[in-house]
């Protein structure tokens, strides 16, 4: 977009209008305050009972002691069914919405779902994976019945920023490989797909991000209140640093007593969402300036 | 051997592309055919009649939802009644007045926010909000609907400023400078000129917000209370469709007519996100406004 339409800089407002453009100001600095706040009171409170013992132990004494560390490697796990979900299905989906498909009604539709898709209300998802991947398929309360609903959820942002990674591949370069003789999927499979690579790994990283942080779906899909084990196969149940939280915060016996721990929780989970946020940010922006320079 | 390869990569593709279309219709057949067993057992219409939601009761289970779609409205319009304003105004702030600088710095901001995940949110309203209304409207918990709208509000604001702002940006220069021209001033040009030229697209935003502030579950499980009884105020506890599936999910009995209702209730709010999703489609597709 065109970056220097401003009407003017705030330095010409005066008087009523300035006042104005202070109350517009202000809604920002609202949300700026509110984040602040949160960070903040994560930070102060949860930085005390984080240490080494806190991320390598297992809940201990009830859940009253000890540390998260099942919680973290449920976390890690779940999310990797996802990524092995959602990415493939993803990249390809968007491979068939740009490269493939003639643009059309088709086309069209599958947006229409995807764009829906994203607006399905997390809970519903988890309503969906318990009947169709726990029951249905018989996986039980698993890592995979949670994995594949969790996937679902996070297809929509790996199919967008797929989508938009592969269309920032210049048309020149499909021409130039077809003029040569080399068909579609060789073009897609060595020219287009390792241009859009950072792009693609840009989604992932996203998605990610965006399946740690769930609760609503894994609540009936495989994520268990406590085990005094790691999961050992896909279809073992799992904690989750999600759902850690929730239960420390409102289901557990003693809440008042382990209030630290789901301080703690809640900072481990907000910097681990927030770090992987951080590194897709960091490489959509290289990839966007490399493609701008259409290099 | 190539034109084999070319063929079912062909193929492969087009099952993924037609794979999403079958995910979201699979997600509606679940919710349907789940569904249905309860509808034939008890109707349709005792889940739309005056009363509670008590599936589970011994003596004589009932099934309104009444109740819980107030909650959930509730919750939504509060929600919106402070994200649209303060997401608006936000926007507007950020594609009109700000500065180079002032963008670089807002954004991220607003991306993190967005990346908060609603368990976070849920938990500082347990522990932060919650006293904070209690010591406020001296009520004995701070754990209601007000709460509940408060940090739904704050989920939706990203999703609100993000759209909102590409939609004020994507008005053409030459209308505000007309507007300009013509001798209005720059607060009239925003509010008369620029953003009801951008009103179909500032609609959508605030309708994906909606759609979110709906279908939110975690936050608003964890600080509304969820009390079946019916709502009188903000300062009451309310249990939204969304949470109500959260809340049984875990013990409902596999095939009971519990578990068939609790489909009825995903079914309901599936088809309400659905509509509101569909109409902010059909707002961001329009785009009348820019004729050039």
């Amino acid at each position: 977009m065109n970056r220097n339409k401003n009407i003017s800089s705030v330095r010409e407002w005066k008087g009523a209008e300035l006042a104005g453009c202070w109350l517009l100001r202000f809604s920002l600095i609202l949300v700026l305050f509110i984040l602040g706040f949160i960070i903040y009171d994560l930070v102060s409170k949860g930085l005390e009972v984080i240490n080494w013992e806190f991320l390598s132990d297992s809940p201990r004494v009830g859940m009253t002691e000890g540390g998260i560390l099942p919680a973290i490697i449920g976390t890690f796990y779940v999310t990797l069914i996802t990524i092995a979900f959602a990415v493939p299905f993803g990249v390809a989906a968007a491979i068939y919405l740009n490269e493939y498909a003639v643009q059309g009604r088709i086309t069209r539709l599958v947006r229409m779902a995807l764009r829906n898709l994203a607006g399905v209300p997390s809970i519903v998802f988890g309503l969906f994976g318990m009947a169709v991947f726990v029951k249905l398929f018989g996986f039980g309360p698993s890592l995979i019945a949670a994995g594949f609903t969790l996937g679902l959820l996070t297809l929509p942002v790996t199919v967008t920023a797929a989508e938009e990674a592969l269309s920032t591949v210049p048309r020149s370069y499909r021409e130039g490989s077809f003029a040569l003789g080399a068909t579609r999927w060789q073009v897609v499979r060595t020219v287009v797909l390792p241009r859009a690579m950072p792009g693609i790994l840009t989604g992932t990283i996203l998605g990610l991000a965006r399946a740690a942080g769930e609760t609503a779906p894994i609540l009936a899909t495989g994520a268990a209140f406590f085990l005094p084990y790691l999961p050992d196969s896909v279809f073992s149940q799992f904690m989750a640093l999600p759902y850690h939280l929730f239960i420390m915060s409102t289901q557990h016996h003693d809440i008042a007593a382990v209030r630290p721990i789901a301080y703690g929780t809640a900072l481990v989970l907000v910097v681990l969402v927030f770090f992987l946020n951080l590194v897709a940010v960091v490489l959509r922006r290289r990839f966007r300036s490399r493609a701008a320079k259409g290099l | 051997m190539p034109a084999i390869t070319e063929k079912i990569m062909k193929i492969i593709f087009w099952l993924s592309g037609m794979a999403i279309i079958f995910f979201l219709a699979g997600i509606m057949f679940t919710l349907l055919s789940n569904s249905i067993p309860a509808f034939e057992e008890i109707g349709l219409k005792p889940f739309f009649t005056d009363g509670v939601w008590r599936p589970s009761a011994f003596a004589e289970p009932t099934y309104s939802l009444l109740n819980m779609i107030m909650g959930t409205f509730m919750v939504t319009a509060g929600a919106l009644a402070f994200a649209v304003p303060v997401g608006i105004a936000a926007a507007a702030y950020l594609s009109e007045i700000a500065s180079p600088w002032e963008r670089e710095f807002f954004k991220p901001i607003v991306e993190i926010l967005a990346g908060i995940p609603s368990v976070v949110l849920g938990f500082i309203g347990l522990v932060v909000l919650a006293p904070l209304l209690a010591a406020v409207f001296n009520i004995p918990s701070g754990i209601n609907a007000l709460n509940g709208a408060i940090l739904v509000g704050v989920m939706a604001l990203p999703t609100i400023i993000t759209l909102a702002e590409d939609a004020i940006t994507a008005v053409p220069g030459e209308y505000r400078h007309a507007s300009l021209a013509l001798g209005a001033t720059r607060w009239q040009t925003i509010w008369k000129v620029t953003i009801p030229a951008a009103f179909s697209g500032i609609s959508a935003a605030v309708m994906l917000g909606m759609g979110r502030a709906i279908g939110e579950t975690m936050t608003v499980l964890m600080v509304t209370g969820n009390m079946i009884a019916r709502p009188t105020s903000y300062l009451d506890s309310v249990r939204t469709l969304s949470a109500n599936i959260a809340v049984e999910i875990g013990d409902v009995v596999f095939n009971s007519l519990h578990f068939h209702a609790l489909f009825v209730v995903g079914l309901v709010l599936f088809m309400i996100t659905f509509i509101v999703n569909l109409m902010a489609d059909i707002l961001i597709h329009r785009k009348p406004e820019v004729n050039r």
